[in-house]
């Protein structure tokens, strides 16, 4: 315990010197990104500089960035289908609590390679490393990386293209000068994401900022998916009364008579 | 032409479904069913949720179902007294298989459920309508006359009613009764249920021909227009884009089906539709005994934030 304290308060007294002597400078490219009923998926860059300044020790010009997408978070379940009776059917299930509906981490080069796997776990670098919370009975927690659930989880999400790690997809253009981008697939959810953005150099944490942006629906349809959650009843009125129209309509057009 | 469906929360080619919804009519039209039994697995197959193709089907059948009632209800050919008691129990049902749906969706059970009641169902009246398609086939070929009808158990029952339409006598009791388990199959499943009621009424109530398939769309409008209502308004899963593509493919494929359907003979087209529901419901049966791709499945609670 006393040593993890004492670790703690000098990697905070380096990290407050280090703050004071580089600066993150970033932005994306859009900061309110509207889906349409024909989006496909588009992409968002990042990008951003390191500011050096005169508190900044000489020798360290090789720097490592690791971007982490958060989007809005929701509670979900996974469950698992075993075999009973001859047939496939979900048995056993897990609770994730407030766990990000989108999640991508992204940086310059490998993940094992920037820093330590313990300040890796801290920093919550690499998918195995993100904090997902389940309910366990009573108790809630993170559970093992290799834990069945959780790797059908961030697998599935994976699929989907909802969660990914890409450890070579920041670019740096000059030594200080980088961009990354952020693929948003077609069925990204609505909300706002949380882009944070850490900065290592020779393993160590340097720096870290954060920016965000907003995924909206416009439009039509999102017009029907709110008014199908918060109208149900003038919502389910409108479509009953849409199958009459439709129904009698056909009836008018293709009358015989 | 990709669109991107609300509720299902999915990005479908429009003319994918536009010629499922026709495909489906055609052979509704064909054969005089509402072709919910098709639509939902063939929405199912394609990648939508179960539960979204079940809520969104019904109002695509209550819209097939409600062109047909009207050129029926010109034909007279629409028993008003039966329709009212049938639908007594077919609003009940349906008021119980929404509830049931909603329940069983919480434990995590309800696409097992939807699954299994496809396999037994469509495979049991499958075979049965295969082997009474091939019987009478048979019969026509030997040029013998179908056995006489005669009145069972169910003609006994208290309760008994006038239908004037109809020229029957007969028990409101097993009338309600089916209508009960229409209305509930019918929200569980997305069907109208037309293909299991007509039958159960020729057979088994012994309505004639001449007000059955009129009747039973009457009660396929109403049970599947309050099972939209309800689920709508508990489930939230009702996508109306994608109801509404399919209606317009439905009603349109359903005109040339019917075309299609007075060129072929009455048992022929038995055996076809015995045919066409066997395989579906052997499809949900091999989908249901394979080990599925992935084991896992993941469904979201509720975004927050």
């Amino acid at each position: 315990m006393i040593a993890r304290a004492i670790i703690a308060a000098l990697l905070m007294l380096l990290l407050g010197g280090a703050a004071r002597a580089e600066r993150l400078i970033v932005s994306v490219s859009n900061h309110r990104v509207t889906v349409t009923p024909n989006y496909s998926g588009e992409e968002l860059v990042l990008f951003g500089s390191v500011e050096r300044d005169a508190a900044t020790p000489a020798n360290r010009n090789a720097y490592d960035l690791v971007v982490t997408v958060l989007g809005p978070r929701a509670d979900m379940v996974t469950r698992r289908k075993e075999r009973k009776f001859g047939i496939w059917i979900n048995t056993d299930y897990r609770q994730f609590l407030q766990v990000p509906s989108y999640l991508a981490l992204f940086a310059n080069r490998p993940f094992d390679q920037i820093t330590s796997p313990e300040i890796a776990r801290r920093q919550q670098i690499g998918l195995n490393n993100v904090l997902l919370t389940q309910r366990v009975g009573t108790d809630y927690a993170d559970v093992v990386p290799d834990d069945a659930f959780r790797s059908a989880f961030i697998r599935l999400r994976t699929q989907r293209g909802l969660y990914r790690e890409d450890p070579s997809a920041v670019t740096f253009l000059t030594p200080t000068l980088f961009r990354t981008g952020i693929p948003l697939p077609a069925e990204v959810p609505i909300g706002t994401y949380e882009v944070e953005i850490k900065l290592f150099a020779n393993g160590a944490l340097v720096t870290k900022t954060e920016t965000a942006f907003e995924i909206v629906k416009v439009g039509f349809e999102q017009f029907v998916a709110t008014s199908a959650r918060q109208n149900g009843l003038a919502y389910g009125l409108v479509t009953a009364a849409l199958a009459l129209m439709c129904g009698w309509a056909a009836s008018i057009v293709f009358r015989k008579d | 032409m990709q669109l991107y469906l609300p509720i299902a929360d999915l990005p479908v080619n429009v003319f994918l479904v536009l010629a499922m919804g026709a495909a489906v009519g055609f052979v509704s039209g064909m054969f005089g069913i509402g072709g919910g039994f098709l639509m939902t697995p063939l929405l199912i197959f394609v990648g939508i949720a179960p539960a979204v193709a079940v809520a969104s089907v019904a109002s695509h059948i209550a819209a097939s179902s409600f062109s047909g009632a009207i050129s029926y209800w010109r034909r007279r050919a629409i028993d008003p007294a039966l329709a009212t008691v049938l639908l007594c129990g077919g609003v009940t049902g349906t008021a119980l298989g929404v509830w049931t749906f909603t329940q069983l969706r919480a434990l995590g059970q309800l696409d097992l459920m939807i699954a299994l009641s496809y396999v037994v169902l469509l495979t049991t009246v499958g075979s049965l309508m295969f082997s009474e398609g091939l019987r009478a086939m048979m019969r026509t070929r030997r040029g013998t006359v179908p056995p006489r009808r005669t009145h069972n158990w169910i003609h006994g029952l208290p309760l008994k009613m006038r239908f004037k339409r109809s020229k029957i006598y007969l028990s409101v009791i097993p009338v309600v009764v089916v209508g009960i388990i229409i209305g509930f199959i019918g929200a569980i499943m997305g069907i109208g249920g037309g293909f299991i009621l007509v039958p159960i009424m020729i057979y088994l109530l012994r309505v004639p021909t001449s007000t059955v398939i009129g009747t039973s769309m009457i009660l396929t409008l109403v049970t599947m227009l309050v099972a939209t209502m309800l689920h709508a308004m508990t489930n939230h899963l009702v996508d109306a884009v994608l109801a509404l593509i399919l209606m317009v493919g439905g009603v349109t494929g359903a005109q040339f089906g019917a075309r299609a359907g007075q060129k072929i003979r009455g048992e022929q087209l038995r055996l076809l539709l015995g045919l066409l529901i066997l395989a579906v419901g052997l499809r949900f049966a091999v989908e249901l005994v394979l080990r599925p791709e992935d084991l896992f499945t993941i469904r979201e609670i509720g975004v927050t934030g």
